[in-house]
């Protein structure tokens, strides 16, 4: 197994170069008039957990990003999702995942 | 480096990714019925693209050297109304017959509603009266976690399931561990910009060991890169795994699973 260094050597400019496109996609939220939805408060949420002192960061934002019911719904209003957990009321124009697999 | 690609929509791609699959060391590819982008408006309409996977694709992928494999099923994209589903459904026993074919998938859920959780557990009841594995859908992005777990549930339920013949497919972190600790094959797909990046894949290997894992491309018309599995070996070889370590998860893994099927010719 690599160790911190090499790691650190393998992939620093990647994830800074990640970190940096998270940023200026939050600074263009900000900039860019009109208003925004549940997804970007369901980010905003989530960005603490990036520094919180635990092994599973990447779990944990996946489950804070999750429908947390638990129940089938009786039938789907469309058939795509859009990343985070709509709020019960409306989407706001949230524009769906359109993959296919 | 040979390898399987154990998902992969060839109906969606050009020939040139035959080419390409085949440069990369690609020695089968295995096709899920899945969507097509847009919803078929009769049975008739999966007739022809079950003949397209059990027919024509094989001779295509045969071209390169590539044996081509399938499995038959309604997506769940379509399998919100029972009715139409019911009757796609009453093709597949014909198709079953046919050589390539290896079982039932992808199967599973997408909005997570009640008609497409019954037609999913008649999916689970097809695969048992034929004694063939699954291959399992897990729903996109906030969708996926009350998805599986609706759908760990209901296969509980199927006392006579073998869990070592079923692969759930589309894990992530979150839905990893559920999987695996269930008894059940996880498959990991790599895509561009959602399921597992190249390196969370590997991390997953890492944290969890090569034991019931896959990774796939699972490319077909969307963002989605053929050569992923290819790809994630060379990240593998970069983070240090071993040439044995990549062949396992890449080649042997697969072809365990896969050979759990009559119609699977390693």
């Amino acid at each position: 197994m690599p160790s911190k260094q090499e790691i650190l050597d393998l992939q620093f400019i990647e994830a800074r170069h990640k970190l940096l496109d998270l940023a200026a996609f939050l600074d263009r939220i900000d900039r860019h008039p009109g208003d925004d939805d549940y997804r970007i408060g369901a980010l905003r949420k989530a960005l603490p957990i990036l520094l919180a002192g635990r092994p599973d960061r990447t779990r944990a934002i996946l489950e804070a990003l999750s429908d947390p019911t638990t129940e089938p719904i009786p039938q789907a209003a469309f058939q795509g999702a859009f990343g985070a957990p709509p709020r019960l009321t409306a989407h706001n124009g949230a524009q769906r995942h359109g993959g296919a697999d | 480096m040979r390898y399987i690609e154990p998902h992969a929509h060839m109906v969606s791609r050009t020939t040139d990714d035959y080419e390409k699959l085949a440069l990369a060391g690609c020695e089968a590819v295995c096709e899920p019925a899945f969507w097509a982008g847009f919803d078929r408006s009769s049975a008739d309409g999966f007739y022809d693209y079950f003949r397209q996977l059990t027919e024509h694709e094989p001779k295509r992928a045969a071209k390169y050297g590539i044996k081509h494999f399938s499995w038959l099923c309604i997506n769940p994209k379509e399998a919100d109304d029972p009715v139409f589903a019911r009757e796609v459904m009453g093709l597949i026993p014909e198709f079953l017959q046919c050589p390539t074919v290896l079982g039932i998938g992808e199967i599973g859920l997408n909005k997570n509603t009640r008609n497409e959780l019954a037609i999913f557990e008649e999916h689970v009841q097809l695969a048992l009266d034929h004694d063939l594995p699954i291959l399992m859908h897990t729903p996109h992005l906030e969708d996926k976690l009350k998805g599986t777990r609706l759908m760990l549930a209901s296969l509980a339920n199927f006392s006579q399931l073998d869990r070592s013949k079923v692969i759930i497919d589309h894990v992530e972190e979150h839905t990893v561990p559920l999987v695996l600790d269930a008894g059940y094959w996880a498959g990991m797909t790599l895509y561009p910009d959602s399921k597992c990046s190249l390196d969370r894949a590997i991390d997953i290997l890492e944290i969890y060991g090569p034991e019931r894992l896959w990774l796939n491309s699972a490319c077909d018309w969307g963002v989605a890169d053929p050569l992923a599995v290819p790809r994630c070996a060379l990240r593998m070889k970069q983070r240090r795994h071993t040439a044995a370590d990549i062949e396992r998860v890449v080649y042997q893994n697969p072809r365990d699973f896969l050979a759990q099927s009559p119609g699977f010719v390693a």
